[in-house]
């Protein structure tokens, strides 16, 4: 009688804790930035849901649950397998969900572009002070992409 | 006798639950996918595999008990398998480290392509 209090108790125990680290996970897989986060976050789903085939197994006495529990991981498996590689065919796009650097200056998109070009158009006025003024500022207006630019009005100069 | 088992099955339960919860903050407060998975494929595999050995050892039964530990090594290798091809897979397609690493010792080690 004892012993079955025991183990009730601690199966009630364990079935709320496993529930706040469900919804803990859930968390993750909702906000993870990347497509790995959330490969990753449903991979330890699986573990969870896992032990929860445990858990009722030991409540209800039908051992046959460790079957399924045993026939959910190799489907985990497979699908993390899976999606490893389909993330590897795939590449990390640049700036995706603002969480991968970009690596190439041309990539940024909309959000990223405003601050480059006010940067751009700064070191521009002060080479064009120094070297010929009227080529370089006449250009600046009409081509926003001016880093391209400048050594073509540098090798005209020459 | 009967108390005995009961005992170990509520101390696997509780130990599994504990290691699956610290798993699930871990997932949570880690800072990139690389340290996630730490705590994803470790603590979480561990606690889901000591819930398995829970029902085996609450069964008293040496089939189920087979059965449940064929489980539980299932379990424990293939996790690594997983999370190490998601990780391959992630630093080859250039996901980064977070800000605050100091070393990534796969982009140093790799030839200069």
């Amino acid at each position: 009688m004892t012993s079955a209090a025991i183990t009730q108790f601690a199966v009630n125990v364990g079935l709320f804790v496993l529930g706040v680290s469900f919804l803990l996970t859930v968390w993750r897989v909702i906000k993870g930035p990347t497509l790995p986060d959330r490969v990753i976050a449903l991979d330890m789903l699986v573990g969870i849901v896992m032990g929860f085939i445990a858990l009722i197994a030991i409540r209800t006495g039908f051992t046959l649950y460790i079957d399924i529990a045993i026939s959910l991981g190799l489907v985990g498996f497979l699908a993390t397998v899976a999606f490893a590689r389909f993330i590897l065919s795939r590449k990390a796009r640049a700036g995706e969900d603002g969480t991968r650097p970009p690596a190439v200056p041309v990539v940024p998109a909309g959000t990223a572009a405003p601050p480059a070009m006010p940067k751009a158009t700064k070191p521009k006025p002060a080479k064009s002070s120094d070297g010929k003024q009227k080529a370089a500022s006449a250009r600046q207006p009409e081509d926003k992409p001016k880093t391209k630019r400048k050594p073509a009005t540098g090798k005209g100069e020459t | 006798m009967d108390l005995v088992l009961a005992l170990a099955t509520a101390l696997l339960i509780l130990v599994g639950t504990v290691f699956t919860f610290a798993a699930a903050i871990g997932i949570n407060r880690f800072p990139d996918l690389y340290t996630r998975m730490h705590a994803a494929s470790k603590a979480g595999t561990v606690g889901s595999a000591l819930m398995l050995v829970a029902v085996g050892v609450h069964a008293a039964d040496l089939a189920i008990l087979a059965r449940s530990f064929a489980g539980f090594f299932f379990f424990v290798l293939t996790a690594p398998v997983s999370a190490h091809l998601l990780a391959k897979a992630a630093h080859d397609s250039g996901y980064p480290l977070s800000d605050i690493s100091v070393l990534d010792e796969k982009k140093t080690d790799e030839p200069r392509i």
